[in-house]
């Protein structure tokens, strides 16, 4: 089978992307984390930005650096993740059509409010025809995106393959998970985030896109190996799942060097993580991340950002750590992520 | 390559809500096009493809407990799925099915109705989560009891179609051995203002490759497929085999079809060639034909850059329909294989003239043919386009 190296990567969120390099953290402390504000007009063009939702921006912006880094003009395959998509679009039509009494509509917000705008965008931003799909399943979006990807990849003529997370919120939709539980009713700071002792988590938007490429580069970041969905299990199987998982790539759990978790400090279903923190990878190196990055559908594309660094430059800044373990030479990273206890995902990634 | 081979299949649609009413409507030539009677919408001169059964004889039917949290679209994806379930001499779904669906609607219904609710109204809150279209496909999922590889597809009006070819290429690559496929989309006051913001509503019924054409009417329905290995099959009828698919982008304009209809050219080539077949073997074409005048003209100039002058038989079931947004390329692969196993063609009503530019004439009448292969089209928003080619089992 033919391999998938990273050749590039960006990603846009709550912190910069120097804090890999150990730049102070940003603090926040009402539940729904901004993500931090880029030089768009940089890389798109001024007229269409201002028609671009968030989610657009963010996702085009990302992509377009990706692909920059993996020296990759069109790519063959494109392909986004996105749990909400376009919720401020969305919005606005909805709450335009509900105060008009199904009034006389602008239907800008309408066309930018399907799910797959982003991927659509990009493909029209660099005159792509290629197969371009857009996933949504909650906290497994991204992962289902990957398993395109491993899909793709089957196709001989397929070289690069452009994959991507991204999530906007808006005022009232992202609002509304305050009131279900979703989000936590008082407001946390993220970097306490694993000391809470509450339900809920902390909302953000964000993006994470990659050039995957079928040939190796001088500049490689890392392999990206395998991906898995599991929509409900029992938390009793969770450990003989990644075990099986491990053994399709040919892996003990004793191989793994760093294990990335999506704990998100909600009470009520970080026992999956606890579980393995205590149990399996109990003598691995533990590293979280939305403490400082916040939660959402699409989430698990930063996790893949940061096993991609981590695997290139070979060091585990102390900012995502878990635990005290260290691991001198990282080669595979597991991401294991899930959200209310549903939409379970495994991605494997190597050292080249 | 034989192809995936499909082994079930269930639907509800507006002409009917299981397949032998489905089936009889398309041989009788009998529309589902009508005025809105269960959408609660001021826009009540605009016809639409509804299915007249509300939400609440929806769950009545499928013996749903009265406080259930199911949106509308999981309600007639679970109504087709029962019936696959219920042909396919299954007592239940074996554990390591996988279910790939195709939505753009999701749950949007619950939210445009409780928008103002949530602040004050706790019962509604439930239906938060339903902003998300994954939401729905994971109560579906629920429901069947399928806890494995579940996932959504949301590529506006090919989602289906890509859910199809998706699951496809998860039994090709060997990942999975059984998949249900397909997808579901309700009618909603969004959707229904979204198109009529945007102009491309009839006001008539749809009259799709027409030279007045006049836009499309929405509808809503669901459709499912099971896709299973050769080594699951074990002398089960095959209904007919994905043979070929293939995706491709416009990348022309968000919701307009490019006049060359590149994304739509493209994707049919991928198919065929996919398919290991010549053009000339496709003895049928379920087209996209949404009625409106940029996608059938557009559909119209891909058809005649593949096919030249020998354009197979094609029509456009939306005439009976509407426009089922995300299901309709899943609604239009039972269609296709309808045609497969009954060697029929179902016509492509309210035609009359054909298109001045490309001089197209689709079938318009009910008629038999031998047909072994079909190809379907389904092409969305974002310039998203999807080619499906089915064959008969051989």
């Amino acid at each position: 089978m033919r391999k998938l190296y990273i050749n590039g990567i960006s990603s846009i969120s709550p912190q910069n992307e120097a804090i890999f390099k150990g730049s102070t953290p940003q603090q926040y402390e009402n539940n729904i984390l901004p993500a931090q504000a880029q030089d768009y007009k940089s890389l798109l063009q001024p007229m269409m930005l201002r028609r671009m939702s968030k989610g657009v921006k963010m996702g085009l912006f990302c992509a377009k650096k990706a692909l920059d880094e993996a020296e990759v003009k069109i790519p063959d395959v494109i392909l986004v993740g996105t749990g909400q998509g376009c919720m401020e679009d969305t919005e606005k039509f909805l709450s335009n059509m509900l105060e008009s009494e199904e009034g006389l509509l602008s239907p800008t917000s309408f066309i930018q409010s399907t799910h797959n705008t982003v991927a659509g965008q990009i493909a029209l931003d660099l005159n792509c025809n290629g197969h371009n799909m857009t996933f949504t399943q909650n906290s497994v979006s991204f992962e289902s995106a990957l398993i395109d990807a491993l899909l793709q990849q089957n196709d001989q003529n397929i070289k690069n393959i452009l994959v991507g997370g991204v999530d906007e919120t808006s005022n009232e939709l992202t609002g509304f998970q305050r009131l279900d539980g979703q989000i936590k009713k008082e407001g946390h700071r993220n970097l306490e985030l694993y000391s809470s002792q509450t339900s809920g988590t902390i909302i953000s938007e964000a993006a994470a896109f990659f050039a995957l490429g079928s040939e190796k580069l001088k500049h490689s970041y890392a392999e990206f190996k395998d991906v898995e969905i599991i929509n409900s299990l029992d938390e009793k199987i969770l450990e003989s799942r990644i075990e099986n998982f491990l053994k399709r790539n040919d892996l003990l759990v004793s191989q793994i060097d760093a294990v990335i978790l999506g704990k998100n400090g909600d009470i009520r279903f970080d026992q999956y993580y606890d579980q393995l923190q205590n149990g399996m990878f109990s003598a691995t190196c533990q590293l979280g991340y939305k403490h400082l990055v916040g939660d959402n559908n699409a989430i698990s594309s930063y996790a893949f950002w940061l096993a991609s660094k981590i695997l290139k430059e070979k060091k585990i800044p102390r900012i995502f750590k878990l635990n005290a373990l260290n691991c001198a030479r990282p080669r595979n990273i597991l991401i294991y992520n899930q959200y209310l206890g549903r939409n379970h995902g495994l991605i494997l990634l190597q050292d080249l | 390559m034989k192809g995936i081979a499909v082994t079930g299949m269930g639907i509800i649609s507006a002409i009917g809500s299981n397949l032998e009413e489905i089936y009889s409507s398309l041989i009788s030539g009998k529309d589902g096009i009508s005025y809105p009677e269960i959408l609660a919408t001021n826009h009540t001169n605009l016809p639409v493809g509804e299915i007249k059964l509300s939400d609440l004889e929806l769950s009545e039917i499928l013996n749903l407990p009265k406080a259930h949290f199911y949106t509308r679209t999981a309600l007639l994806a679970m109504h087709a799925i029962k019936e696959l379930l219920k042909k396919s001499e299954l007592a239940q779904f074996p554990e390591d099915t996988g279910f790939i669906s195709g939505t753009s609607v999701g749950g949007i219904d619950k939210i445009e109705a409780h928008f103002y609710d949530f602040q004050d109204i706790v019962e509604y809150r439930k239906y938060i989560q339903a902003q998300h279209p994954g939401f729905t496909t994971e109560k579906i999922a629920e429901y069947f009891g399928l806890t494995q590889t579940v996932t959504t597809i949301s590529t506006a009006c090919s989602s289906s179609a890509n859910a199809i070819m998706m699951g496809a290429q998860l039994i090709e690559s060997g990942r999975l051995k059984r998949v249900i496929v397909g997808g579901s989309d309700c009618l909603t006051k969004f959707t229904l203002n979204g198109f009529s913001s945007l102009k491309i509503l009839s006001e008539n019924k749809n009259r799709p490759f027409d030279n007045d054409r006049e836009g499309l009417n929405l509808g809503e329905a669901a459709a499912y497929l099971l896709l299973e290995a050769e080594d699951c099959i074990k002398g089960k009828p095959v209904l007919g085999r994905v043979k070929g698919y293939g995706n491709s982008n416009d990348a022309f304009h968000q919701t307009a079809s490019s006049e060359n209809g590149e994304g739509a050219f493209q994707a049919i080539s991928k198919a065929i060639k996919k398919a290991g077949i010549l053009s000339s073997e496709i003895d049928y074409i379920n087209v996209h034909g949404t009625a409106t005048r940029n996608n059938d003209l557009s559909e119209s100039v891909a058809l005649k850059r593949i096919f030249g002058r020998n354009v197979p038989d094609f029509s456009s079931t939306k005439s009976f329909t509407g426009h089922s947004l995300g299901a309709a390329g899943a609604v239009e692969a039972v269609f296709s294989l309808l045609s497969i196993q009954n060697n029929e063609i179902f016509p492509n009503l309210n035609f009359d003239t054909e298109m001045s530019e490309t001089g197209l004439t689709p079938v318009t009448n009910f008629q038999k043919k031998k047909i072994r292969t079909v190809l379907s089209n389904s092409f969305g928003f974002g310039g998203n386009c999807t080619s499906l080619i089915f064959q008969k089992d051989a």
